[in-house]
């Protein structure tokens, strides 16, 4: 028969996990909001930017009227030898199986580009660690916080580590996101992807529009395809099942469901489309240059401030289940003490009652 | 026709100015505009350099590095890679920046990448001249 002063031990322990878990869910809950915003505060940027670049492919030719290819490098398509793939997982643990669904993503997208040369830029701790067990780094590798400072010609390609290398770590960023890395990061790749050591970038990462509308995606990144409509190769929603746990997380935490349309956006989708004839200062080619790599760099921008948004959700929802996990065991072990004190009185009662019986 | 014309400032983060203003300069890619409202409709490359903006009585002055403006005679709004006012520009930062950038030049280091360290320099500079205006 199990120790009554044990199991109440045990159900104070719990107690004191469940108390932790549940301080961790509204932390949670208050950096969701936060990211939240934030993303959604990037939204116009991205918008107008969008935009521009569209009604821009309409005056400058950037197709070649003959042949129909583009003339911006980065528009073109090229046979893929070497792939480049930029993992963007969280920080820190405790979030559920956030990361490890990434790094699975993203191994599944090695195995279907296998015999070709990748290299890797990992965002964030989690995934960092996974991936640097199985792969080498290469030679130099660079953090997004120095690609941000340096002032340095970036060096050509070293010889490879391997046919798959890390070339990039960047640990500690998330919690403090700066446009100016995602912007070093995008001018990093697309020097290699100008001097073709990369025929094509993807990013693996968790989309985000709310909390039940998420989903674990492989975009490609360049070459561009379409101005304005993200290619998808890989997408992964959500089950039934985890869309309700993390509703239901986000109902008992306060959080808002559904992403709320920003005021700024509609005006945001209006911006450079006027049916006027504007003065251009600068010739619409060179304009349509000088915009394209930004365009790059507000996309990766975008497919951080969503993981990070969907990191804090996957951690609220895990700290959730942990919670009520707590509760049902504390009261199962309840029950046990509770069943265990009476067998112990009956026990005594049957030896006082046979005890009497025998005098 | 009206006096003032909305001005909308929005960067990558957020949504930093969206007023109604009389007047406003930008720094052009090829030089220094001024908008009065009623401009005719003009869409143009930013380089580093400061805006000014009157709203109302005051005048005021952001350090923006690379952006780009739509100018429609009632509105205009910028996109600004950065934007900063004077009280939010981390002057020691600035400073070093500048050092930095000045000795990378100076150095004659063929690894160095010439354009992105003007670059630097001329953020850096354009940012202490901001600051540096409110004292």
């Amino acid at each position: 028969m199990p120790n009554i002063l044990d199991i109440r031990r045990r159900i104070r322990s719990v107690v004191n996990t469940r108390q932790i878990t549940k301080a961790m869910k509204v932390v949670s809950a208050a950096k969701l909001r936060r990211a939240q915003d934030r993303a959604l505060s990037a939204r116009p940027y991205a918008l107008m930017l969008t935009n521009v670049l569209k009604s821009l492919v309409a005056r400058a030719e950037i197709y070649d009227p003959e042949t129909g290819a583009p003339k911006h490098p980065l528009l073109a398509q090229r046979v893929e030898k070497n792939i480049l793939l930029i993992v963007v997982t969280g920080d820190k643990g405790l979030a559920g199986a956030f990361s490890a669904n990434i790094t699975k993503a993203a191994s599944r997208f090695l195995e279907s580009k296998a015999g070709k040369n990748i290299d890797i830029e990992a965002i964030g701790r989690k995934g960092r660690d996974f991936l640097r067990r199985r792969y080498p780094a290469a030679l130099q590798t660079r953090s997004l916080v120095e690609l941000a400072e340096s002032l340095e010609a970036q060096p050509d390609a070293a010889e490879r580590a391997g046919v798959i290398q890390i070339t990039g770590e960047h640990v500690g960023v998330l919690g403090k996101l700066e446009f100016a890395q995602s912007r070093a990061l995008a001018e990093n790749v697309i020097e290699r992807y100008r001097r073709e050591e990369i025929d094509a970038v993807y990013v693996v990462f968790n989309e985000f529009k709310s909390v039940i509308a998420q989903r674990l995606i492989v975009e490609q990144v360049l070459p561009i395809e379409h101005i304005g409509e993200p290619a998808v190769r890989l997408a992964e929603e959500m089950t039934e099942e985890e869309k309700k746990r993390a509703k239901e997380a986000a109902i008992s935490a306060g959080v808002g469901m559904r992403a709320s349309e920003s005021a700024g956006e509609k005006a945001a989708a209006e911006f450079g489309t006027a049916q006027v004839d504007y003065i251009y200062e600068q010739p619409p080619e060179e304009l349509f240059r000088a915009l394209l790599p930004k365009y790059v760099a507000i996309q990766i921008f975008r497919a951080l401030l969503e993981s990070v948004a969907a990191e804090h959700a996957a951690r609220m929802t895990a700290m959730d289940s942990a919670t009520s996990n707590a509760t049902d065991m504390i009261d199962s072990l309840t029950l046990v003490m509770n069943r265990a004190r009476q067998a112990k009185i009956t026990k005594e009662i049957i030896e006082i009652v046979s005890g009497a019986a025998a005098m | 026709m009206a006096d003032t014309f909305q001005l909308e400032i929005v960067t990558p983060e957020k949504k930093l100015v969206d007023t109604a203003a009389t007047e406003v300069q930008i720094p052009g890619k090829n030089g220094y505009l001024g908008i009065l409202p009623g401009h005719a409709p003009l869409i143009t490359e930013l380089a580093v350099g400061e805006i000014t903006f009157h709203a109302g009585a005051e005048q005021q002055r952001l350090a923006v590095a690379w952006g780009f403006a739509e100018v429609l005679p009632d509105k205009v709004t910028i996109l600004a890679e950065t934007a900063e006012r004077p009280a939010e520009i981390d002057v020691e930062r600035a400073r070093k920046a500048k050092e930095r950038a000045e000795q990378r030049l100076a150095s004659g280091d063929p690894n160095v990448d010439v354009e992105r360290s003007l670059d630097a320099l001329a953020k850096a500079e354009t940012r202490l001249e901001v600051a540096g205006s409110k004292k």
